[in-house]
């Protein structure tokens, strides 16, 4: 079976799982859901109930089949429910307001992260046992750093108390009647109020890419090819380039799939502590409220997120592997 | 790739006899070593935290001069909005942290290598489904679902929290443990115990996980610093049992009681460094492992030094006409029997007769 | 060793039995050592050798694994890494483009990465982990020729199908990635990619020990016919003595990072003057000559970190003596034999003894060296290891 065609179909049971595991937790875990958020939420309405009781599977409305049925059919249309602590907006209007501010920030800011520590990467295995390496358990540590506790970090330093440079928080300037849109004045805000969440994720993550790929590298530069670059009498570049990181790339790329999960979660919390007004803290309100549904949804945006990031990411394989390629074509 | 990479960590971790244990120890790379001592001072803190402990975590001190207050000679850290002790919650805060990370630990690396070395061994559909099984929790970010299954758990307290990150941090053991027991499966003294008669549970449980040692530890090391990292991160959210005081805990009510613009900088940089040393302990821990397995990633390092010279492998190979080979004599050789480098030297060359003779492997050598 | 070998035994085969390569050899090395700096000490791994080779020469270097026969070429190219190390001699190399001969050694890492594969190409000897897996075979081939000729892009294409013509690999191949060729052709590519820019001293690595024996005949054939066509000198690193006799002009034999015995195909063959040439020989069957039992050689090869003393060869050998642990490894000329440049590094040995012969073990500690033994080569070595050479 071709390269592409297999890993989509491990992506669509990657996919048929988690909304299973999705559909079954309410209604396989003890005690009544709905009665529980319907005490905390006494301005919710009747239908409400009605609508909780057959998401959440308590009183059983038709069979468990049935259900599941309609619970697929609704994800398909992206009706995730009703959200019960910002009643009555829908889960989907929530999504769609938060989603783009994690995106942009969390996307650019690991694809930011993957480059500069795989171009460090490069340099730390040529040069092994150089500056970079003798940096490295200092890297070490900063990738054990967890990201909210960095961000409450940074913050402090250079937002609350010891220099006052960026904003304590938000995704923009909201207190002064800045209105979303495309306009200079927003987007510099939004821009500015990035800028040290973005910092975060790149300096947490952008350890663990560099360590990667200097291991890789390290095991590729004895490779026969390398040392044939080399004899070819190729300049450095060429040699380092072309012959080592290309090859050590591939490698790096597929840890890169399969790190996502991890550093899309971790820039999620870091989130709360901006106040950043991405899905995480969205997560935050939807725990914190007890808003089942809203919980759920998200789980599933952010499991949808990372498999097509990884889709993407074996495409780019598929690129940029040869073998990969051949494999793709028989 | 750290999973390529520990594949191929194969030397089996036998037993060693005390009087060669402080050769090992020697012999370990410093980073595992500096490791090894920084998650020591931690077991420690964590096995006498609590008789250590001035105050109890939990007593919050009605003086309202002790809300918030900066680091004193009675409180050492500092103390909480509610007058709470900050290093008694600390130091309750390792021990709750390590106790959960090192049980979901052994839990998850016990599931690893149950499903692992049986989907390998078994084969045909079991090796499957178990494959995809392990590919699917892989692929599927952790924390969203660790969210969501403690949020619908009506008692999230610490035994819950350990079986549930258990539960989810068992796959990336299990894929890299089946890779190696493939590779072990098809070599000679499998197929000869296969031949003597033993069985297949025997096998496995005397031939295939032995030699498996230090991978199943580099694992269990990766999983309790997953373990760590998740925990922290479920606490700070509050999806865990908030009255616990873990070192998550301890960041969560540091945030939503406003620790930061009130400038409380002892309530929250003390667990979170505290996290984040032991984080490094880990992955110092873990990098020491796989340079024991792979000894390109640790003799490159100490090979490209020529004469004081660090050399990149684009450089020319030296041509030190000055240097003759220097020959140990008896009095050198006697001197060299207090060096630590030499020893270490020997002992590598004592092990391995191929790199006295032969070329080491980094470099082009003979065939 | 005080005496500079380079300058007291002529230029190997210079004056020797084949005509055809006389004059200043291309290559020259002189003394080579090379060392693998480690903590314990140094691994000599080559050991003051001597090798010339001419232009459109085919020298053979043999010896078993572990040998210092990689070593000693891809030192001599200095593309050894750390820890490896020269520790003394020279590599004079003197093309046809050069005005002037040049030592490798002298050279800095910019002018060794011109020369490189334009003067001194490598085949390797697994073209499938030397080939980059990530590059198609068109750009492995004009991005050597690139970096050496001043050629466009569309130019480097165009060599690039020529030089596939040249060892028959259909250009349409040029797209293909080396995990798309046969094992074969794989390492054709490689030898067309040797060829490349014209280099005058090919070194090959054992580059058909991977192959099949009727695809490695094939190739062996196209070698030695392109050699005749382009007249390049080949380097041919092999642990097969057998192969060596029907392809190389001279053959050096290679022992514990020395050399043990040099002469052409034909005197290695016919005439071994070293006992471990001899116990090579013996080791495989012969295609033509008469039946006789093979015999391996047992022992291993000497500690290169702190070798004894003597004869690196002294412990496996069937015909040493006390007198063995006391010479100093020269290559000097075998007295019996008619061509100069045939040298052994056994003083004791003469070619026509019986080879390897059980019963000719000599009395151990029988009297002095000169009176126990029968000096097969011209030089007489003398305990000190001072050794006078005849030329």
């Amino acid at each position: 079976m071709p390269f592409i065609i297999r890993r989509v179909a491990f992506y669509v049971v990657a996919a048929w799982v988690a909304l299973t595991v999705n559909f079954f937790l309410p209604r396989a875990m003890p005690g009544n859901a709905v009665e529980s958020i319907m005490s905390k939420f006494p301005n919710l309405q009747a239908s409400t109930y009605h609508a909780l009781e057959a998401m959440l599977g308590v009183g059983h409305p038709g069979s468990l089949w049935s259900q599941y049925l309609s619970y697929l059919n609704d994800v398909v249309h992206l009706n995730f429910g009703i959200s019960v602590s910002s009643y009555p907006a829908s889960v989907s209007s929530l999504l769609i307001q938060t989603i783009p501010w994690t995106l942009i920030l969390v996307g650019t800011a690991t694809v930011i992260a993957f480059f500069l520590g795989t171009f460090l990467g490069i340099f730390a295995g040529w040069r092994n046992g150089g500056w970079l390496d003798r940096a490295l358990p200092g890297l070490m540590f900063v990738q054990a750093i967890p990201y909210f506790f960095l961000a409450l970090v940074l913050l402090w330093l250079l937002a609350v108390k010891v220099l006052h440079i960026f904003p304590i928080g938000q995704g923009y300037a909201g207190g002064t009647g800045l209105v979303p849109g495309w306009t200079w004045a927003f987007i510099s805000s939004a821009i500015w109020h990035s800028v040290l969440p973005a910092f975060t994720i790149v300096i947490t993550s952008v350890a663990g890419w560099m360590l990667q790929m200097r291991n890789v590298m390290i095991t590729t530069i004895g490779e026969d090819y390398v040392l044939a670059g080399q004899a070819k009498g190729l300049s450095n570049r060429r040699v380092i380039f072309n012959y080592a990181a290309r090859n050590a790339f591939l490698p790096q790329l597929q840890g890169f799939g399969m790190a996502l999960g991890f550093v899309v979660s971790g820039a999620i919390v870091m989130e709360i502590v901006f106040s950043y007004p991405g899905i995480g803290l969205l997560l935050l309100s939807a725990v914190t409220s007890n808003d089942y549904p809203l919980t759920q949804a998200i789980f599933l945006v952010i499991t949808f997120a990372v498999l097509l990031a990884n889709l993407i990411v074996d495409l780019v394989i598929v690129a940029v592997d040869p073998r990969v390629r051949t494999r793709e074509a028989a | 790739m750290t999973a390529a990479l520990t594949i191929l960590a194969t030397d089996p971790t036998g037993l060693a006899a005390p009087a060669r244990q402080l050769g090992r120890w020697r012999r370990l790379p410093l980073k595992a070593k500096a490791g090894v001592v920084l998650f020591g001072v931690f077991v420690l803190a964590a096995i006498f935290g609590p008789i250590l402990e001035p105050y109890n975590p939990s007593y919050q001190n009605p003086n309202q001069a002790l809300s918030i207050a900066p680091p004193s000679a009675a409180h050492l850290l500092g103390t909480t909005q509610a007058g709470e002790d900050v290093l008694s919650q600390v130091l309750t805060g390792i021990r709750l942290t390590l106790e959960l990370g090192l049980a979901v630990g052994l839990i998850a690396t016990f599931l690893s290598v149950l499903v692992g070395v049986s989907g390998a061994y078994l084969g045909g559909l079991w090796d499957d489904g178990l494959s995809l099984l392990s590919n699917v929790f892989l692929v599927i970010p952790a924390l969203p679902l660790l969210i969501v299954l403690l949020g619908y758990l009506p008692r999230t307290g610490q035994t819950a929290t350990i079986l549930v990150l258990a539960g989810l941090g068992w796959p990336w053991g299990a894929r890299v443990i089946r890779a190696q027991t493939l590779a072990i499966r098809g070599r000679d003294f499998v197929a000869a115990s296969r031949e003597t008669g033993e069985s297949g549970w025997r096998i496995i449980a005397f031939e295939i996980v032995p030699n498996q040692v230090s991978l199943i530890a580099a694992n269990f090391v990766n999983t309790v610093l997953y373990a760590i990292g998740a925990s922290v991160a479920l606490a700070f959210i509050g999806v865990t049992n908030t009255a616990n005081w873990s070192l998550g805990t301890i960041l969560y009510w540091a945030q939503s009681q406003q620790a930061l613009s009130q400038g409380a900088w002892w309530w929250f940089v003390p667990p979170g460094l505290i996290v984040a040393l032991m984080g490094l302990a880990l992955v110092l821990l873990n990098s020491g492992i796989d340079e024991l397995g792979n000894p390109r990633l640790r003799d490159a390092n100490q090979r490209a030094k020529v004469n004081g010279r660090r050399l990149r492998p684009s450089d020319p190979t030296p041509v030190l006409h000055a240097t003759p080979a220097p020959r140990p004599t008896a009095v050198t050789a006697f001197m060299r029997s207090f060096s630590r480098s030499a020893y270490l030297a020997d002992r590598a060359a004592s092990r391995d007769g191929a790199t006295r003779v032969g070329a080491p492997k980094p470099s082009r050598g003979q065939r | 060793m005080t005496t500079d070998l380079g300058s007291h035994v002529p230029a190997l085969g210079e004056s020797g039995g084949r005509g055809r390569f006389s004059g200043e050899p291309v290559l020259s090395i002189r003394d080579l050592s090379i060392a693998y700096r480690t903590l314990a000490g140094d691994v000599r791994a080559v050991d003051r050798v001597s090798l010339d080779l001419h232009a459109g020469e085919v020298v053979g270097l043999v010896g078993e694994s572990g040998s210092g026969k990689s070593t000693l070429a891809y030192g001599a190219t200095r593309l050894l890494r750390a820890p490896a190390v020269i520790t003394g001699g020279s590599v004079r190399y003197q093309g046809a483009r050069m005005d002037n001969p040049t030592d490798l050694l002298e050279l800095s890492a910019d002018q060794l990465m011109s020369l490189r594969w334009r003067e001194i190409a490598i085949v390797f000897q697994s073209a499938m982990n030397a080939l980059n897996p990530v590059l198609s075979i068109r750009d492995q081939l004009t991005d050597v020729i690139r970096a050496h000729l001043p050629v466009s892009r569309q130019e480097a294409t165009d060599k690039a199908a020529e030089l596939l013509d040249l060892v028959a690999i259909p250009r349409s191949r040029l797209r293909a990635y080396p995990h798309e060729l046969s094992g074969g052709m794989r390492q054709r590519v490689m030898i067309a990619m040797a060829l490349a820019t014209d280099p005058e001293v090919v070194i090959m690595d054992e580059p058909t020990t991977a192959l099949d024996v009727v695809v490695q005949r094939e190739i062996l054939g196209q070698i030695l016919e392109l050699r005749e066509r382009l007249n390049f000198a080949i380097l041919f690193i092999t642990h097969d003595l057998s192969l060596l006799l029907e392809l190389a002009d001279r053959i050096a034999v290679m022992y514990a990072g020395q050399l043990m015995e040099i002469g052409t195909a034909a005197e290695i063959h016919h005439e071994p003057s070293h006992p471990y040439t001899k116990r090579l020989l013996r080791s495989f069957p012969s295609l033509r000559g008469p039946r006789r039992d093979l015999t391996g050689i047992p022992g291993t090869p000497p500690d290169l970190l702190d070798p004894p003393p003597g004869c690196p060869f002294l412990p496996r050998c069937t015909e040493g003596t006390d007198a063995c642990k006391e010479i100093e490894v020269l290559l000097a000329k075998v007295r019996t034999s008619a061509d100069p440049s045939h040298v052994t590094a056994c003083p004791f040995v003469l070619p026509d003894d019986p080879a390897g012969g059980d019963g000719d073990r000599l009395p151990a500690g029988a009297g002095s060296v000169s009176s126990a033994v029968s000096p097969a080569v011209t030089p007489l070595p003398t305990p000190a290891g001072t050794t006078e050479v005849t030329s």
